[in-house]
């Protein structure tokens, strides 16, 4: 098939098959990955900019990685507020750099909708890597890789995501992309953490981690930040452990072949106790391995043919 | 020489009078002077209305015009020619200006302005305490003397209740109608649209339809309380309209108005971060739009008004979460009420009509609103079966945020008179 988007927004709008396509592609990358040589030629003389007003790791030294093995060019650029410091707007500042004459744009903010102003205005590439709570989608397309990989298939699978559910744009994008993919979805987390109508999405809710795990092939833990209860989202965070953190004991309701799951960073200790995000039943440091093939087929899909 | 101004051969629409004929208008002296067929006096202007519909300048009771304090967004001189162009010959502006228009000489400010450079009639709304800050109440006696027409703090929703009961029953004495922006923040909070599945799906923080109703009922209960008049203003969600159908028939003194845009667009069409759909009280859900409907039909909802709020594009070019709320709606209006509230038989195109004229102009107490013989002779002809399509360049407002933009609505505004002076005239 050919997949001809000049932009990856979201996963809300790409087709079960271009999901399929992409991670196919991902496939041959991750192979790329394991050999001495890691570095290939296939976007050479181009350039792509990192743009992220939103501090990352992960996401950011993942597409970094992506990029330098497909032998692009980069630029990057970080800020820590939405909106530059020198009242300088966010569309202004992508244009500037386009003007430098730039392939494409990979973008972190904490807006939901920039990458959409982007893409709208822009005639290059853009790649959101995280906006707001709205959408992550290569994140999702790397758990669903690396899901695909250890159980050969997505269909059918129980699979468990368990926190902060409404400011989660990981959540979002793997609603999606699981849903289209032919997973039974559960959500769970307290009752404030869940946004209005998500089972609308295809998922279904629980408030008990003990119900939600129960029979589940993947459990996805995802990351609550600690300043949650001071918005009055949580009584407090011991007693969210008490009741969402992941043990042994609840663990066990799930099928013996479950795998557990995390986005990262990892609050240990909070969403799991050190001993399982280290088990054999977690697959954390997949995902982030993963991550770097699955970004430089996304990469590679958008720009490579133009 | 001969005076006067004849419009012939329209179709006569006046709620007040409940008339709806073929017939003529003579104007003089900035009067009506005679309704009639064939009328055979002898005139300097003549307007040929055949295939048209002649209505009572329509009345906006609820826009701002910005100034003073942000000129670059609307001015007097170009909120009130966007307002000839809709068909307005009335307006009244809110006083979330900078500074509010807390102050006599801040209400005679803008009537100096309406009468220097302004194309329709002005109507300053003054604001209920002081800076529009909730604490203490504005100089009401003296802010009517100076002409304020009612008492606002839009924008803010009045929070200390003992405070709001004070400025109804102060109002009492001055027989002004205080228009309350039902809002509690507490709830919206950092919200941006509607609470739902699509603030959900979007990741956008929501502004849950309770904001609304916990304020209105609140201001139902202090209406009642008081026994004043109390005017909603952008009422936006399906239990508003119960809560004041309840009201209305336990005896309230209680109005209210619900926007055009609230009628054509719901939450579902917010899917691309067009920061033009960024509006407060936010777009509703589909089960909410046919509520507002169905109030229209019932009068619990009294008075269509836009809630035109000019911004510039550079506000409007930030994200979703920066940009500010509001849209324009002065030149749209009377083509979305055709289109939604007419053409789709919610009420006959008299009824509607007097949503935008005679019943504003009831609840402002003002001698507006309808075409009668010695009566000032503002007056709207529009054409029912000319379409348009909303495009940025043609919008007299200063701003353009509308998102009506592309959209092909029916019903032209032909001409708008006021005092029988012709202010807006389409260019064919």
């Amino acid at each position: 098939m050919n997949f001809n988007r000049k932009d990856l927004l979201g996963i809300e709008s790409l087709s079960k098959e271009e999901i399929l396509f992409i991670l196919e592609t991902a496939k041959s990358f991750r192979e790329v990955l394991d050999r001495p040589i890691k570095k290939v030629p296939t976007l050479r003389g181009k350039t792509v900019v990192n743009l992220f007003f939103e501090s990352s790791t992960r996401t950011r030294m993942s597409f970094e990685l992506a990029e330098k093995r497909l032998s692009a060019d980069i630029l990057n650029f970080s800020a820590s507020n939405s909106s530059s410091t020198k009242g300088e707007t966010l569309l202004d500042t992508a244009r500037n750099i386009l003007a430098m004459k730039v392939d494409c744009f990979v973008l972190r903010h904490s807006t939901p909708g920039t990458p959409h102003l982007l893409a709208k205005e822009l005639p290059v590439s853009i790649i959101n890597a995280g906006d707001g709570a709205h959408e992550h989608p290569t994140q999702a397309l790397l758990d669903l890789y690396t899901i695909r990989e250890k159980k050969g298939k997505i269909e059918g699978l129980k699979i468990a995501i368990v926190g902060d559910i409404a400011h989660s744009r990981v959540a979002r994008s793997n609603i999606w992309g699981m849903c289209k993919l032919g997973a039974k979805v559960r959500v769970c987390g307290p009752p404030t953490l869940i946004p209005p109508l998500i089972e609308k999405m295809g998922v279904e809710v629980f408030y008990s981690l003990e119900d939600a795990l129960t029979g589940a092939d993947i459990v996805m833990m995802l990351r609550i930040q600690k300043e949650r209860q001071n918005k009055g989202f949580l009584p407090s965070n011991s007693e969210y452990i008490d009741f969402f953190s992941l043990n042994e004991e609840k663990l066990n309701l799930a099928k013996p072949d479950v795998l557990v799951m995390h986005p990262g960073p990892v609050n240990r200790g909070m969403e799991l106790p050190a001993r399982i995000a280290d088990g054999e039943k977690s697959i954390i440091l997949d995902q982030v391995t993963n991550g770097v093939a699955v970004r430089m087929a996304v990469l590679y899909l958008l720009l490579a043919k133009k | 020489m001969p005076e006067g101004l004849l419009i012939k051969g329209g179709r006569v629409l006046d709620p007040a009078s409940n008339l709806d004929e073929i017939c003529d208008v003579f104007i003089k002296e900035g009067k009506v002077r005679k309704i009639a067929r064939n009328i055979n006096l002898s005139y300097s202007e003549l307007i040929d209305a055949s295939d048209k519909i002649v209505i009572p300048g329509l009345i906006d009771m609820h826009v701002h015009l910005r100034e003073p304090g942000r000129e670059d967004e609307e001015t007097i001189e170009s909120g009130t020619r966007a307002a000839a162009r809709g068909g307005f010959t009335t307006v009244c502006c809110m006083p979330n200006t900078d500074p509010p228009i807390d102050d006599p000489s801040l209400v005679k400010f803008i009537y100096e302005q309406a009468k220097n450079k302004g194309v329709v009639e002005v109507l300053p709304v003054a604001t209920i305490t002081k800076n529009r800050e909730g604490k203490e109440l504005s100089p009401m006696g003296r802010l009517k003397k100076a002409g304020a027409i009612a008492f606002s703090d839009d924008g803010s929703w009045v929070t200390n209740s003992a405070l709001m009961r004070r400025a109804l029953e102060y109002v009492k004495m001055l027989s002004l109608p205080i228009i309350s922006h039902c809002e509690d923040k507490s709830l919206s909070a950092e919200g941006v649209m509607n609470e739902g599945y699509f603030s959900t799906v979007n990741g956008l923080a929501g502004i849950p339809r309770e904001a609304e109703e916990v304020a209105i009922f609140r201001d139902l209960a202090l209406a009642r309380m008081t026994d004043s008049s109390l005017h909603l203003a952008h009422v936006s969600t399906a239990n508003s309209v119960r809560l004041i159908r309840e009201a209305k028939n336990t005896g309230i003194k209680v109005t209210a108005e619900v926007t055009p845009h609230h009628l054509a667009i719901s939450d579902e069409g917010i899917t691309d971060f067009n920061t033009n759909t960024k509006v407060n009280p936010p777009f509703r859900g589909k089960e909410d739009i046919e509520l507002l409907k169905e109030s229209l039909r019932d009068n619990t909802i009294d008075v269509i008004a836009t809630d035109h709020a000019p911004h510039t594009v550079e506000e409007k070019e930030r994200d979703y979460e920066e940009a500010p709320f509001g849209i324009i709606g002065l030149e749209t209006a009377l083509s979305l009420v055709l289109r939604e509230v007419v053409e789709k038989k919610i009420l006959s195109l008299m009824q509607a009509i007097a949503r935008l004229t005679v019943n504003p102009a009831r609840i402002l107490g003002i001698d507006r609103g309808e075409i009668r013989e010695e009566v000032k002779a503002n007056i709207t002809i529009f054409d029912p079966g000319k379409s348009w399509l909303v495009r940025e360049e043609e919008f007299l407002s200063q701003s353009s945020n509308s998102p009506f933009l592309g959209w092909k609505l029916p019903g032209k505004v032909e001409w708008t008179i006021i005092g029988g002076k012709i202010v807006y005239r389409s260019e064919k």
